[in-house]
């Protein structure tokens, strides 16, 4: 009997330090893959790091959309309508990227203080802002009344444009 | 006149499923603990009831859709009279009211099934598992009627036509993903209102295992087809030629495939040995739980992505009160009487028991890190920590290990024995598959690609020796009849269904790491008469031009492509669309599926000079994704026609007429 619950006792002891050594590994996989979001007010204020990859997200500033005319390598500043971001990227963008549109970028922060997206994603919302940048805008102190009418103007601007063009 | 009359016909239809929903839920459940008989009696005829009601409520439904009645909220937000015929029917569910009565309308249907194909069950077990089924059916009724009414009026102001379904949605794949993913959730109801029958009742038997096992295959093998089809529209829709993103919408459906897949095999252990029954128990509640999880995930509002259809907050707390009621409820429920279910089979050594808990714990394990990684922002987001997002490197970096981990495994299950493996017998058994799967997975990338290759060579080996072993232990077994027609005979379609299974497991793996590590992507600029070269094809774009569609307008490109060496060459039509009533671009992908290789072309966008970037891919064994799938559902919808339950049932019936399964 006793050597029955020994035995139990150790499976049930091996059991756990498994599962320790499992939750150990895992935590630190997702501590070396999480990324942070920063908002344009954040990278400019020296917040986000260098070297490792962050997400950063905005709209697309009106006109600064260059294209490099032999590749596919695009320039392009990324605004919260306080503070903007030079991104540059290779490839092709997805098929809502546009300007005045909400995007987020997954990149690195360069030293000269641009960012190198490895991946583009962008996504139509009807304010005009993603919800993520406009909670870093208000922790900023800044109120929503200094950015939101200008950025649903250039917005719907551009987006009306756009339509025009098409027709 | 009658037209007009649809939605609120509806309406009417789903409330009474809602009212039969909670008689069907509370008391046949009193029926059973008071010993009633005729309280008991109530589940069958509810269930059916509220089953014939939801269905009017939906087919309501999609009259307004078909009918283009645009004074419904819904219809008018997702519909467009323009819009084919199978995009207005399968538009109900792409949105998200639609898609909860849809949910109901399954779960509803699974209900029915469940009494009707279960009368030979004992009253109290039948008046259980439908009554538990049945308060999760008026948690949604409610769900449904209280925050997400699907024929809601647009009341006077009625549009004059709709602004359409969003065009991501306007597709093949997205008709048939949504229904077998809701038939694999929802299917997962079953076991679990069987699991809570027995904490109940205290009874669980081998009987018990064998009326829950064909259920929980048949609910498995819609979840993995719906995973698939989820994973092979993702891959041609969404235009980068992904499979796989990790996404939190796909992390959802994968969390209860993994739970499922080790609730089938602890299963397993259960009919056969007795043993693991708490541990079945809290993987039927954990499967269930973790699907109402992917619901709650999807559905609230709180990932955005194609998925998230709507946010409305109320909805994202009515969820999570029914998905933290349910697992409450339940898992006290189970830390109250598990003890009295349990029974301790003893078993010690090598062996398939010991082996299949290693599986459960692997399976477990991966669980746990996907949900860690899929919940882990929101949590923080919610706590006000900070918005982070958890990438691919991590799901990569803890679920390819412990894959390989789990394929060591799998080799030997099948080819051991229950109760006692000899451990020597089982070496000799093996080792020659795994010299063998060891020299091709190594030799193969050498001869393929000229290169060794490690990362395809472990994913080779891995599917190699799942198969190896498994097929040298068919042969045996054909060998032991008198003939090899007698020993084919001798061989039960759970058997077969187990190999076709794991044969797929071992395809998807081949697919998975050839497809990664071989494939081949090139963004080009490319004007009319330009070529382009990718893994032996020459690309020639020959014309650009303009069409339009019933609902689009798009631009076109026509590209000639040919094999190195080969006359004969084929083209390829990559579109980019823009959706005229909500003015969304969308990329048409052009494929050329093959077996051994997919080429896939998209258009990117148009540069100043009118000259386009395109993404060109070659993708070798891409398909072979999908197919493992295929196989992998095969398996497990062969393995619920065996023998074994058929006879159950008959011996139950006194030689009356059989059930089909």
């Amino acid at each position: 009997m006793r050597a029955r619950r020994r035995q139990r006792l150790l499976i049930i002891l091996a059991m756990l330090a498994l599962a320790a050594i499992a939750a150990g590994l895992m935590l630190y996989a997702l501590r070396s893959n999480i990324n942070l979001f920063f908002s344009p007010v954040q990278v400019v204020a020296g917040e986000a790091p260098l070297g490792r990859p962050i997400r950063a997200g905005g709209l697309v500033a009106e006109g600064s959309v260059e294209r490099d005319p032999q590749s596919l390598d695009i320039r392009f500043s990324v605004t919260d309508h306080v503070e903007s971001i030079e991104v540059r990227y290779s490839g092709i963008l997805p098929d809502l990227f546009r300007e005045g549109q909400g995007v987020v970028v997954l990149g690195e922060l360069q030293p000269g203080g641009w960012v190198r997206a490895e991946e583009v994603l962008a996504r139509h919302d009807e304010n005009y802002m993603p919800p993520e940048v406009a909670e870093a805008l208000k922790e900023a102190g800044h109120a929503p009344e200094d950015y939101r009418d200008k950025a649903a103007e250039v917005g719907q601007r551009l987006d009306s444009r756009q339509r025009a063009d098409q027709e | 006149m009658l037209i007009e009359m649809i939605p609120e016909v509806g309406l009417f239809a789903l409330i009474i499923a809602l009212l039969m929903a909670v008689i069907q839920g509370t008391v046949p459940l009193v029926g059973a603990a008071t010993r009633h008989p005729l309280w008991m009696a109530y589940a069958r005829p509810m269930a059916s009831g509220q089953f014939a009601f939801v269905l009017l409520a939906y087919a309501c439904l999609t009259a307004s859709y078909m009918l283009d009645d645009f004074s419904v909220a819904t219809v008018a937000n997702n519909s467009n009279s323009m819009l084919p015929w199978y995009y207005k029917f399968s538009a109900v569910w792409g949105n998200h009211e639609g898609s909860m009565l849809l949910w109901s309308l399954i779960l509803a249907g699974w209900t029915f099934a469940v009494g009707h194909a279960s009368r030979a069950l004992p009253h109290d077990i039948l008046a259980r598992v439908l009554g538990v089924m049945g308060l999760v059916s008026s948690g949604f009724l409610a769900f449904v009627l209280l925050t997400s009414n699907p024929f809601a009026r647009l009341l006077p102001d009625v549009p004059a036509d709709g602004s359409d379904l969003n065009p991501l949605l306007q597709d093949v794949g997205l008709i048939i993903h949504p229904p077998m993913l809701y038939m694999g959730y929802v299917g997962f109801s079953v076991v679990f209102a069987f699991a809570i029958a027995a904490l109940l009742s205290g009874r669980l038997d081998a009987a018990w295992t064998r009326w829950v096992r064909p259920w929980t295959n048949i609910a498995w093998a819609f979840l993995t087809l719906g995973i698939a089809l989820g994973s092979w529209w993702a891959y041609y829709e969404l235009g980068w030629g992904g499979w796989w993103f990790w996404d939190p919408v796909e992390n959802a459906s994968l969390l209860p495939w993994l739970a499922g897949t080790a609730l089938i095999h602890s299963l397993a252990v259960t009919e056969k040995r007795g043993a693991f029954k708490s541990w079945t128990l809290l993987l039927a509640i954990s499967t269930f739980s973790l699907s109402l999880l992917g619901t709650f995930l999807v559905r609230s509002g709180v990932l955005t992505s194609v998925h998230a259809f709507a946010n409305d907050p109320s909805r994202g707390v009515f969820i999570l009160m029914l998905l933290g009621l349910t697992v409450g409820a339940s898992l006290l429920l189970f830390a109250l009487r598990a003890p009295r279910v349990g029974q301790r089979v003893g078993f010690t050594g090598l062996s398939r028991d010991t082996l299949l808990l290693v599986n459960n714990l692997l399976l477990v394990i991966m669980t746990v890190s996907v949900l860690l990684g899929t919940i882990y922002p929101l949590l923080l987001d919610a706590l006000g920590l900070g918005k982070i997002s958890v990438g691919a490197p991590y799901f990569n970096s803890l679920f390819v290990p412990l894959t390989v981990l789990l394929c060591l495994f799998m080799g030997l299950g099948p080819v051991s024995q229950w109760k006692r493996t000899p451990a020597r017998a089982l070496w000799r058994h093996c080792w020659p598959s795994a010299v063998l799967a060891v020299v091709i997975a190594a030799l193969v990338p050498l001869i393929y690609r000229g290169a060794w290759n490690p990362r395809v060579s472990l994913g080779l080996a891995a599917a190699l020796w799942i198969l190896l072993p498994m097929l040298k232990g068919l042969v045996v077994r054909i060998r032991q009849g008198t003939s090899w027609r007698a020993g084919l005979r001798r061989l039960s379609l759970a058997y077969w269904g187990m190999l076709v299974a794991h044969l797929g497991v071992a395809v998807t793996i081949i697919g998975v790491s050839v497809v990664a590590n071989y494939s081949i992507e090139r963004n080009v600029r490319m004007a009319e008469g330009d070529t382009a070269t990718l893994a032996g094809y020459t690309f020639t774009l020959t014309e650009l031009g303009k069409r339009r569609g019933a609902n689009f307008v798009a631009d076109t490109a026509r590209l000639e492509v040919r094999h190195q060496g080969q006359s004969q060459g084929f083209v390829m039509t990559p579109e980019k669309r823009l959706y005229l009533a909500t003015g969304m671009p969308m990329t048409d992908v052009a494929l050329r599926p093959g077996l051994w290789r997919d080429l896939y072309v998209a258009m990117g966008e148009e540069l100043e000079d009118g000259s386009w970037a395109l993404r060109l891919q070659y993708k070798p064994l891409v398909r072979w994704l999908w197919l493992g799938a295929l196989l992998m559902a095969v398996g497990g919808l062969l393995a619920v026609v065996d023998r074994r339950y058929r006879r159950r049932r008959r011996s139950a019936h006194h030689g009356a007429e059989e059930t089909p399964a």
